[in-house]
């Protein structure tokens, strides 16, 4: 018998896998559940989009892009950028092309990240943060955000988790799971931190199209002093309903995208060159999608909130994204105990804060990237939950 | 297009309070919008979408496309009228094109449908000329696919 272990990286052996997964394989064995666990679009990408994508498979494009990207993928992208979100980037020298944002944010810590480094991860959040870091050599420091702020970073307990050791600051907003966003106002709360304390921010706006309310995404690049600081990391994903063509990309300082892209290069070679032809459709004439599709999940996002809080799991305004984050700790349960028994009990599946980080204890992530109807229906079986709960309490 | 109309459009069945939540308009404004659609004759009237085909026994489903002679003075209308009057007669349009009406016509069976073209449409005055067509399968009706399993999500949770 071959012991494994000896073969295996230590590291490697130390991650955890995703909680996310646990929740997702007790609902695939049951019938009639309504996800609302799930992080990606319900919607289908635009046909224009996959039409882009379709085309140029007949035409014969079957070949490798060049490694940092097509040039004309790369001109879409600031073009787009300095059209949403008012940056101006190089396409020759400041972007990346990666396959998902994920990619780019492994790229980033590995290209940053020195042995012992502190890398500042607000939580709760996505959960790749944590591993990556860790892989990469870093010590991931967590900075737990709290309702009462709105899960968003203030300055406060930015100053108390900066050390002399601290050199990259994860900023996840419009943030997953919480639905919170970081305003202008709390960008520039902590910009000059970041500028005294010489870090760097790897800026996570992979939902950056999606927020609400009237609020627009404001990305920390765009504060004075913060964009040779900042690593920007998007993607197609979220915004153009296109996570399946795993499409993303940096923009960032050229001497960093110069060093990402020889792990790229190294390591992925080119993204996938027929996702690169469907997002050049997607950029030059996707805005009118984007804007349906979030106009669609706004309608779900106010009904989802608005019943929560009738219900009595209180939910603060989620501004970004496509999750709620409901507060369940008046049903005495545990959020794992309130996920696996409402998935159980009553066939809706969601996802429990804890897989998002220990401050997501008390919280469980509501995507409403589901149709409304299913939404409806989903949200009359938590309602009858936890009026079955408060009984049981009584009792 | 106003947002109200659009969502009731594809489900009448959310509650006021619902689409108050959904809309961010109070309850109040919401009840009163409908019911000014429902006197002004927006709203014409709420039904079941149905799956004929699920049921059974449900009989046949034809488009007639009807040309016709305008009668003086009334234009299309009047014959629009005497046909509409059939109540076999499901749902009917004027059409710009190659013919004038499209008229939607329920019956239990092909010979039953055949026999009402040739016997009642056909001799009302004006009519000029038939063509039906038979339905042989849904794929959407009001805004609903109806081919393709609707509560099947084919994602996959990754992460």
């Amino acid at each position: 018998m071959i012991d494994y272990q000896n073969f295996t990286n230590d590291k490697i052996e130390q991650v955890k896998p995703s909680g996310i997964r646990k929740f997702f394989d007790i609902a695939i064995e049951m019938d009639n559940v309504i996800s609302l666990s799930i992080g990606e679009p319900d919607f289908q990408t635009p046909w224009h989009i996959r039409e882009a994508g379709i085309n140029s498979l007949k035409k014969g494009k079957t070949w490798y892009s060049p490694n940092k990207g097509f040039i004309e993928l790369r001109k879409e992208i600031c073009n787009y950028y300095k059209r949403r979100f008012n940056l101006s980037y190089n396409p020759d020298s400041d972007v990346l092309v990666t396959v998902g944002g994920s990619e780019a944010i492994d790229l980033v810590f590995r290209a940053i990240v020195n042995g012992g480094d502190e890398v500042l991860i607000p939580e709760p959040a996505f959960v790749c943060y944590t591993p990556l870091t860790y892989m990469a050599g870093g010590k991931p420091v967590i900075i737990e955000t709290k309702a009462e702020n709105n899960f968003r970073l203030t300055r406060e307990a930015l100053e108390n988790a900066i050390t002399d050791k601290t050199k990259l600051l994860v900023l996840p907003y419009p943030n997953n799971p919480t639905g919170a966003i970081m305003e202008r106002e709390d960008l520039e709360d902590i910009a000059d931190l970041i500028i005294k304390n010489d870090l760097m921010v790897l800026s996570d706006e992979i939902y950056g199209e999606l927020t609400y309310g009237g609020k627009k995404h404001v990305s920390i690049a765009e504060l004075d002093g913060m964009k040779e600081r900042t690593i920007v990391v998007s993607g197609f994903s979220k915004a153009f309903a296109m996570t399946g063509w795993r499409l993303g990309y940096a923009l960032g300082p050229s001497e960093i995208i110069k060093q990402i892209t020889k792990l790229h290069q190294y390591g992925i070679m080119s993204s996938p060159t027929t996702a690169q032809y469907a997002a050049i459709e997607a950029l030059k004439n996707g805005d009118n999608d984007v804007a349906e599709m979030k106009s669609d999940y706004d309608i779900r996002r106010r009904l989802i909130v608005g019943k929560l809080n009738e219900i009595g799991l209180t939910c603060f305004e989620p501004l970004g994204a496509f999750y709620t984050f409901p507060c369940i700790k008046s049903t005495g349960l545990s959020s794992d105990e309130f996920a696996t028994r409402l998935v159980k009990e009553k066939r809706v599946a969601v996802v429990p804060g804890t897989a998002f980080g220990e401050s997501g204890e008390g919280y469980v992530r509501i995507s409403y990237a589901q149709s409304l109807k299913n939404i409806k229906k989903a949200l009359k079986r938590i309602e009858e939950f936890v009026k079955e709960l408060k009984n049981e309490n009584k009792g | 297009m106003d947002k109200l109309l659009e969502i009731l459009s594809e489900n009448s069945s959310f509650t006021p309070k619902e689409l108050s939540l959904m809309l961010g308009e109070p309850e109040d404004y919401i009840n009163a919008q409908i019911k000014e659609y429902e006197q002004s004759g927006v709203i014409k009237g709420y039904q079941a979408i149905v799956d004929w085909e699920k049921v059974p026994e449900a009989g046949v489903t034809a488009i007639i496309e009807l040309k016709v002679t305008p009668q003086k003075e009334t234009g299309f209308d009047e014959i629009a009228k005497r046909i509409m009057a059939f109540e076999e007669v499901t749902s009917m349009y004027l059409m710009a094109g190659a013919f004038d009406f499209s008229v939607m016509v329920k019956g239990a069976t092909m010979q039953e449908v055949a026999s009402f073209v040739a016997r009642k449409i056909s001799c009302v005055d004006g009519i000029k000329a038939t063509a039906t067509h038979f339905m042989l399968k849904t794929y959407k009706l009001g805004g609903l696919c109806f081919v393709d399993d609707e509560e099947a999500d084919g994602r996959s949770m990754v992460l």
